[in-house]
C-alpha cells in the first residue's frame, strides 16, 4: 500500500513538473532565508544562499546522473528545467525593470552612469583576461566568463545569447554568485575606507558592484538607509550588462582576438 | 479562517491583472525579436541585448500608462509578481547548470571573483572621493524594503 502510494506520488509529481518546481524552489528559498537569519545574522543575503544551494544540488545531481542539466536530469525535478529555462528567466528579468523610477535614476546623474559603465566593462575585462590565461580560446566562452564577472544574471544571459556550453555558463554563474557573496560580506568591513556613508556614494557603489543581492545585502549590513540608493543604480546594471556583454563587449573581444 | 485585515483587489483591478502579464509578455517577445534581428544585422547569429531592449520597452510602457492614469493595481500586480519571482527562477536556473563540469574550472572562478570585487571596491573609493568635492544629494529618507 505504501509502495503504491509512493509510486502514485512520484507519477503526480513528475506529471506536474512546473508545480513540483515551484514547491521545491519555495522550500529552498525558505530554508535559505532561515539560514541567512540564524547562521549569518542576515549578513549573507538569503537569495545568495539559495543560489548556492541550487548550484550544489546541480553538482550532486550531475555527479549522480552524469547528465548536463543538473537537477533537471532527475525525472521528478524535470520541471526545474522549465522554471529556470530561458523563457521564464527572460520574462522575470524583464519584469524587474518595472521597479526602476526614471526620475530617481536621473539623480544619479553622470557619476552613476560612469560607475555603471566602469562596473560593466572592468569585470568583463578581468573575467575575459583570466579565462584567456586559463586556456580558453573560444571567444564565446571567454565572453560568457567575462560576463559572469559582471553579475550572475549577465553571465548566463550572455552565454545563452551567444550559444555557450553549459559548463561555461555554470562557471560564469559561479563567478557571479561568489562576487555577490564577497560584496555582501566585505562591504560592511570596508565601508569606512571607501567613504560609503552617503546617498551619492551608495549610488556609485550600486552601479559599480551591480549585483543587486550583493549590493542590497552589503548595504543593509552597513546602513539600511543606503539600500534604496544602491539598489537604484544596481537595477540598471544587469540590464546594461545584458545589453552590452553579448553585443558591444563580445564584438570588441572578437576584434581584439582577430588582430 | 478569514483574516478581517486582508485586502483583496477590487474587481476592476482583478480583471486587469492579465493586462499586466500580457504587457510584460509583449515587451519580452518584442525584445527577443528585436534582439534576434539586431544579431542578424550585426552578423553574430545570436540574440543581441533582447532582454535589455525588453526592459527599456517595459519602462517606456510604464511611463506611458502612468501619464494617462491607466496604471492600475491589477496591471502592477501582473508585472510585479514576475519581478518578485526573479530570484526563485534564478535559483532554478542555477540548479540546472552543468556544475559538475564547472568544478574543473574551480580556481578560475575564485580568482576572477576576488580580483573583480577588489578592483570595483577600489573604484568606488576613487570615484566617491572625486565626487565628494560636490555637496551630497541631501537627507537620507526613511528605510524602504528593497527586494531583488
Amino acid at each position: 500500500m505504501i509502495e503504491q502510494l509512493g509510486s502514485i506520488a512520484l507519477r503526480v509529481l513528475s506529471a506536474n513538473g512546473l508545480l513540483t518546481a515551484f514547491a521545491c524552489v519555495g522550500c529552498v528559498m525558505l530554508a535559505a532565508n532561515a539560514l541567512s537569519r540564524h547562521l549569518t545574522a542576515g549578513r549573507i543575503h538569503g537569495s545568495a544562499i539559495a543560489i548556492i544551494i541550487g548550484l550544489a544540488g546541480a553538482f550532486f545531481a550531475g555527479t549522480v546522473t552524469g547528465g548536463e542539466k543538473g537537477v533537471a536530469d532527475l525525472p521528478i525535478l524535470a520541471g526545474i528545467g522549465l522554471l529556470g529555462g530561458a523563457m521564464l528567466r527572460d520574462f522575470a528579468i524583464t519584469a524587474t525593470a518595472f521597479e526602476v523610477d526614471v526620475a530617481h535614476a536621473r539623480q544619479a546623474g553622470l557619476l552613476g552612469f560612469l560607475a555603471l559603465l566602469i562596473g560593466t566593462v572592468l569585470p568583463f575585462i578581468v573575467g575575459a583576461s583570466a579565462a584567456w590565461v586559463a586556456g580558453y580560446t573560444d571567444p564565446v566562452a571567454i565572453s560568457t566568463i567575462g560576463a559572469g564577472a559582471i553579475t550572475y544574471i549577465v553571465g548566463p544571459v550572455t552565454g545563452a545569447a551567444l550559444g555557450a556550453s553549459s559548463d561555461v555558463i555554470a562557471i560564469s554563474i559561479a563567478t557571479g554568485v561568489l562576487k555577490a557573496v564577497l560584496v555582501m560580506v566585505v562591504t560592511p568591513m570596508v565601508a569606512r575606507f571607501i567613504g560609503l556613508n552617503n546617498p551619492r556614494s551608495a549610488m556609485i557603489f550600486g552601479g559599480l558592484m551591480g549585483t543587486v543581492s550583493g549590493v542590497t545585502g552589503g548595504l543593509a549590513a552597513t546602513d539600511r538607509r543606503l539600500v534604496p540608493y544602491g539598489a537604484l543604480t544596481a537595477t540598471f546594471h544587469t540590464g546594461l550588462g545584458c545589453l552590452l556583454a553579448p553585443s558591444v563587449l563580445h564584438l570588441s573581444l572578437l576584434a581584439i582576438m582577430t588582430m | 479562517m478569514h483574516n478581517p485585515k486582508e485586502e483583496h483587489l477590487p474587481p476592476g483591478d482583478r480583471r486587469s491583472v492579465i493586462v499586466g502579464v500580457a504587457l510584460l509578455a509583449a515587451c519580452t517577445l518584442v525584445g527577443a525579436i528585436a534582439g534576434d534581428a539586431l544579431g542578424t544585422v550585426l552578423g553574430v547569429k545570436a540574440n543581441v541585448g533582447g532582454v535589455g531592449i525588453a526592459m527599456i520597452l517595459l519602462i517606456a510602457g510604464r511611463i506611458w500608462l502612468l501619464r494617462r492614469g491607466l496604471l492600475s493595481g491589477g496591471i502592477r500586480l501582473g508585472v510585479e509578481l514576475w519581478g518578485a519571482l526573479y530570484i526563485p527562477i534564478v535559483v532554478a536556473m542555477a540548479a540546472q547548470q552543468n556544475v559538475a563540469a564547472a568544478v574543473r574550472g574551480g580556481p578560475l572562478v575564485i580568482i576572477v571573483a576576488i580580483v573583480t570585487t577588489a578592483l570595483c571596491f577600489a573604484c568606488v573609493g576613487l570615484i566617491g572621493r572625486a565626487a565628494s568635492f560636490r555637496p551630497s544629494t541631501g537627507e537620507l529618507p526613511a528605510t524602504g524594503e528593497v527586494a531583488e
